[in-house]
């Protein structure tokens, strides 16, 4: 089952168990996914915090 | 059956970042190294770090044998005018200077402001840059290693240039280096009390290694690059962060294409770009004793500018770990060869 990150356009291979809700990460910007849907396959950002960068 | 190397010039930090690299690569024999300052002295006495892992001593020039490659580790206009004595002793040469790296005659002069003593050789040397020349690498005998500044802009930049994507004559760089970039001759400016806490501009126009950048990416057009290059207080490194504007404003997620494309299958390049966490772009402290070329970017969301952020250290993917590179490429080793050391965190 494979899609596409929406940040960065690499493939994305969802395993077989994957469920509606599981978070995963992308292997090449690092963004974590939200699974949206298991099939059709489709992830989207996971929601995140407002984070102080230390500047 | 071992490769029998020699180093002309091993007393500098690019000469030394060399051996350290060839002591440990298990298909080099590293036969002499040279150094007319410390000719007798064990090598250790000046690359500390190579304590008890070589018993070598540097040599004259003058003594040098016959070897199957010779890396030349010298200051700028000393290969060119010795080079013929050193194509006797070697059917391959590795060129760490900057004396072979431009094609262009009237570039040469016009950057470096004399005449070259042996411009027929220019075409001879392959420029050093592993991703952009790995082809005419496999056939090489002479190859001209690239500049530090202009192998992290060139890798940083060099994909958009190639598809084109790029205002030809807005490009911005402003470096920040390290002061090993600057060599182990002492100076006023080097002084610690001077050195230390220092942001220095120090060649805010016509830095030579432009040239380098004018020549890998012009395609055959007309382009103009505007690089400034700072010294900051830190020792190994350098950032290059590089303004261009993009002729339609493509979303990040192309950019991110082009740049796979390009680099996908390359050992020493790594796209470095996240949005959370402490390392979210390219860092050169990690990148200290690595091969590593990492590569960030971020699109303005108010104008069509382009901001890629590429770190290496200075003295290995801007220097001898980029020499070692091609010397791999050159017999047909594996690249990574002697080069897999992943780096240091903390640090």
């Amino acid at each position: 089952m494979k899609t596409e990150c929406p940040v960065c356009g690499a493939e994305i291979g969802l395993a077989k168990d994957a469920v509606q809700g599981e978070l995963i990460e992308c292997t090449d910007c690092g963004t974590e996914l939200e699974v949206v849907s298991v099939d059709p396959p489709k992830v989207q950002e996971a929601p995140q915090e407002e984070e102080d960068w230390g500047e | 059956m071992k490769v029998n190397v020699s180093i002309v010039g091993a007393s500098g930090y690019t000469g030394g970042e060399l051996l350290r690299l060839l002591l440990f690569h298990p298909d080099v024999e590293v036969k002499q190294v040279t150094s007319e300052s410390y000719t007798g002295k064990f090598v250790y006495k000046i690359h500390p770090n190579l304590r008890k892992s070589t018993a070598l001593k540097f040599v004259s020039a003058n003594e040098l044998e016959p070897c199957d490659l010779l890396f030349l580790c010298l200051p700028h206009n000393s290969s060119q005018n010795k080079i013929d004595e050193y194509k006797k002793l070697a059917p391959k040469i590795i060129d760490l200077s900057a004396d072979f790296r431009l094609k262009d005659l009237n570039e040469y002069e016009k950057w470096y402001g004399h005449k070259h003593a042996r411009p027929e050789l220019l075409n001879e040397f392959v420029y050093g840059i592993p991703e952009l020349h790995r082809e005419e690498m496999k056939k090489a005998n002479f190859i001209s290693s690239a500049g530090c500044n202009a192998t992290a802009s060139i890798l940083g930049l060099y994909p958009l240039y190639k598809n084109g994507i790029v205002e030809l004559d807005r490009t911005v760089i402003e470096v920040k280096v390290g002061s090993s970039e600057g060599g182990n001759k002492v100076n006023e400016g080097s002084h610690h009390p001077e050195r230390a806490g220092v942001v220095r501009s120090y060649q805010p126009t016509q830095h030579r290694h432009t040239a380098e950048m004018l020549q890998e990416m012009s395609f055959g057009k007309q382009i103009q690059i505007h690089f400034s290059a700072t010294a900051i207080d830190m020792v190994r490194g350098l950032l290059a962060t590089c303004h261009v504007f993009l002729k339609e404003d493509l979303h990040e997620k192309e950019i991110w294409k082009i740049y796979r494309d390009a680099y996908a299958n390359e050992p020493f390049i790594r796209i470095v770009k996240e949005s959370d966490g402490i390392y979210r772009f390219p860092e050169p402290k990690l990148l200290s004793g690595t091969n590593f070329c990492d590569i960030g970017f971020k699109k303005d969301e108010f104008s069509n500018r382009l901001v890629v952020i590429s770190a290496i250290d200075n003295l290995m993917k801007g220097a001898a770990g980029q020499a070692l590179q091609a010397f791999n490429i050159m017999y047909g080793l594996n690249e990574r060869t002697g080069l897999n050391f992943p780096g240091l965190h903390p640090i």
